[in-house]
């Protein structure tokens, strides 16, 4: 069984310092809902005031609809995965994992036959009578969850968990954790600041940034329709055009850089007209083009020069400057068919207006806006489905 | 040994290593073997000594259970000697008990509850009194603890009537208290600083509650540190002299008052060498018994 969690205006505060501000979301149950954002964004806060560490200084917290104030944290629906995991190391694998249930008063031969079953859950099976100190990495990452699990809480949460792991387990632990979600249906809410992990396992994504929760979507939605500046330059990558909107049709704006080049892009929502703004494009969505070729129809270009190249295994990065010397990236696949101009060349950069973005730096997320389709200002944007 | 000479050259290393064996041997092992040696032999006129009367003897032990001196406890009539030495140990193990309850708490608040910052401060206050000799700290406690002292007129503010607390044991116990207690809180507070938060809130989150914490957790962890405060407050205890000399009572003696007579008054150096190895290896077994009890080593301990 799991249940949803909902956070209605939570803000906390540690004595001047605003580290969570007016954070409204409504996870569902049985959803793997990340919090993404840079260090010192509040995101562990945010975790905290769930599992009932800190309570919120304004706002409330609702787990399976019923209020948590006041209720500690030993007391709450939810577990919740430290980033150093914090087993306990004068305890065996299997007390590790009773825990739970010991302090709940399970008999031994109980605890003992649960902590196995859940050791094969997570892939660990006759690890039980080992001590702590004898897991690996990954070993250990696998106790911390069959300890969370073992007393059947309705939320997990899950405070960067992962960032202790070299890349290829970090990776294997993705899917595994992935999987566990699935199998064991609870809520998942994980803490990260690599967009890489939040995009790979998230149902929805809650952005943020100071305190202020950016945006909430899916993966897809926000990597393709960024609210904002900060989730586009955030969430992957992106080359970036200062300039000002002139003129709006149909969604798509007319857009003239600081260097008088004229740019179509699509408008994100809440971009005014004669505002200060900013043109996003994606590396892999611009291509980069000889000089003497002739330019597709109704594609923006731009001219740069070749500055260097970085060679990347299943990709290659050509990194580019403009007339002001900006740089921008291409993203073009490794692959023979591909134009790759030596350094030095002068080129063309190319990209369709429906694969740019214009937006402000920051839009400061309304409360309340917590569902996938409430950007209507994107809807030229192929529907993702959930 | 090759790592140190490698480091710090032959000649120092030769100097440290006979600087350290110099101070095990001559100050340590060899005056203990001197108090063993003289504990079986029997105490003649100097003029004797080493002459056909100088022979071993367990005379000299068989003194602690001196039947014609006795002290009557409940249907027991106990050697008094023996008697004083029991109570001794039993205290020793009071206040022991008594300074662990006290401490512990207080080290859990410092290392884990209090603001870092303001430990610092806390620890002064602490440590302040330490600048004082014992001597005078007990001093201290016999003026507060006077039938008309500071202490009885605080609380006749408050309508208590006066409490003779120098009676019996008492005025040696709470002397002992006081004067050993950071002795107990400093190696608790040392271990548990090494406690990560994240196991103690780990526990919480996963439903267990204060006590729960404390008994799985967070004592583990502190066993350490509380089998050396232990070990260190019950052999001060047992040995300690300056307090239960001040505060001590008509009916309460300490052995260590009892072998420091026999030396000094006595003037009988041999049951005194007896005594004293009584209490070394009263002191020892209790070493070993922490050991057990809290199944730790003997370099935690000495940690």
């Amino acid at each position: 069984m799991s249940e949803g969690v909902q956070l209605s205006g939570v803000s906390v505060n540690f004595g001047n310092f605003r580290a969570v501000n007016n954070v409204s979301v409504s996870i569902k149950s049985g959803e793997f809902f990340s919090f993404l954002g840079p260090s010192g964004c509040g995101k562990t806060t945010i975790l905290r005031a769930v599992s009932g560490f800190i309570s919120p200084s304004a706002g409330s917290v609702r787990i399976g609809g019923q209020d948590m104030a006041g209720i500690g944290p030993n007391r709450r629906p939810t577990a919740l995965i430290f980033q150093n995991l914090a087993l306990f190391p004068l305890m065996s694998v299997w007390e590790n994992i009773a825990f739970g249930l010991e302090v709940r008063g399970a008999p031994r031969a109980a605890r003992r036959a649960r902590a196995e079953e859940l050791l094969r859950l997570v892939d660990l099976p006759g690890a039980g009578d080992k001590a702590i100190a004898q897991l690996s990495g990954g070993q250990k990452q696998r106790v911390a969850i069959a300890r969370a699990l073992a007393v059947e809480p309705k939320v997990m949460l899950l405070d960067e968990p992962l960032s202790a792991l070299d890349l290829k387990l970090r990776q294997h632990m993705r899917a595994e954790l992935r999987a566990i979600q699935k199998r064991t249906d609870i809520t998942f809410i994980y803490i990260t600041h690599d967009q890489g992990e939040a995009l790979a396992m998230s149902d929805r994504i809650g952005v943020m940034s100071q305190g202020r929760l950016q945006q909430v979507d899916t993966p897809q939605r926000i990597y393709e329709n960024p609210a904002n500046g900060f989730v586009a330059s955030f969430v992957g990558e992106n080359n970036v055009f200062n300039g000002t909107l002139d003129d709006i049709q149909a969604g798509v704006g007319t857009f003239t850089t600081d260097d008088g080049e004229v740019l179509r892009a699509m408008v994100g929502s809440g971009v005014k007209e004669y505002a200060d703004a900013k043109l996003y494009v994606r590396p892999e969505r611009v291509t980069l083009n000889p000089v003497s070729e002739k330019a597709r129809e109704g594609a923006n270009v731009v001219a740069v020069k070749v500055a260097s190249i970085a060679f990347e295994g299943n990709f290659i990065n050509i990194h580019a400057s403009d007339k002001r010397g900006r740089r921008h990236i291409v993203q073009v696949p490794n692959d023979a068919s591909v134009w790759i101009p030596p350094v030095g060349t002068d080129a063309r950069l190319e990209f369709t207006p429906d694969q740019a973005t214009i937006l402000t730096e920051n839009l400061p997320a309304r409360a309340g806006e917590d569902d996938v389709g409430v950007r209507q200002g994107q809807s030229y944007r192929v529907e993702v489905a959930q | 040994m090759k790592d140190v000479a490698r480091r710090y050259g032959f000649a120092a290393t030769v100097v440290m290593v006979a600087l350290t064996a110099f101070w095990v041997l001559v100050l340590i092992i060899l005056p203990y073997l001197f108090l063993v040696d003289a504990s079986f032999r029997p105490s003649l006129p100097a003029d004797q000594v080493g002459g056909p009367n100088d022979h071993y003897t367990l005379q000299n032990y068989l003194t602690l259970l001196n039947p014609n001196a006795t002290k009557e406890f409940l249907f027991l009539s106990i050697p008094i000697h023996l008697f004083v030495f029991a109570q001794t140990v039993a205290i020793s193990c009071l206040v022991t008990v008594i300074t662990l309850a006290l401490a512990y708490p207080l080290a859990y608040i410092l290392a884990k509850v209090v603001n870092p910052r303001t430990v610092a401060t806390l620890f002064l206050i602490l440590l302040i009194p330490l600048w004082i000799s014992e001597l005078l700290r007990s001093f201290a406690w016999y003026i507060i603890l006077a039938y008309q002292g500071p202490l009885n007129a605080l609380l006749g503010l408050f309508g208590i009537s006066p409490i003779r607390w120098i009676s019996g044991y008492n005025g040696v116990i709470i002397g002992l208290i006081y004067t050993y207690f950071l002795f107990m809180l400093f190696p608790i507070y040392g271990s548990l600083t090494t406690l990560d938060s994240n196991q103690i809130e780990a526990a919480e989150d996963m439903g267990a509650r204060w006590w729960q914490i404390h008994r799985r957790v967070v004592i583990p962890h502190a066993k350490p540190g509380i089998a050396s405060g232990c070990v260190m407050v019950f052999m001060m205890c047992a040995g300690a002299l300056f307090v239960p000399r001040l505060l001590a009572s008509p009916s309460s003696r300490w052995f260590t008052e009892v072998i420091m007579q026999w030396f000094f008054e006595g003037l009988d150096w041999n049951t005194g060498s007896a005594y004293a190895f009584m209490l070394l290896l009263v002191c020892t077994v209790f070493v070993s018994l922490m050991i057990r009890l809290f199944k730790v080593n003997l370099t935690d301990i000495a940690r």
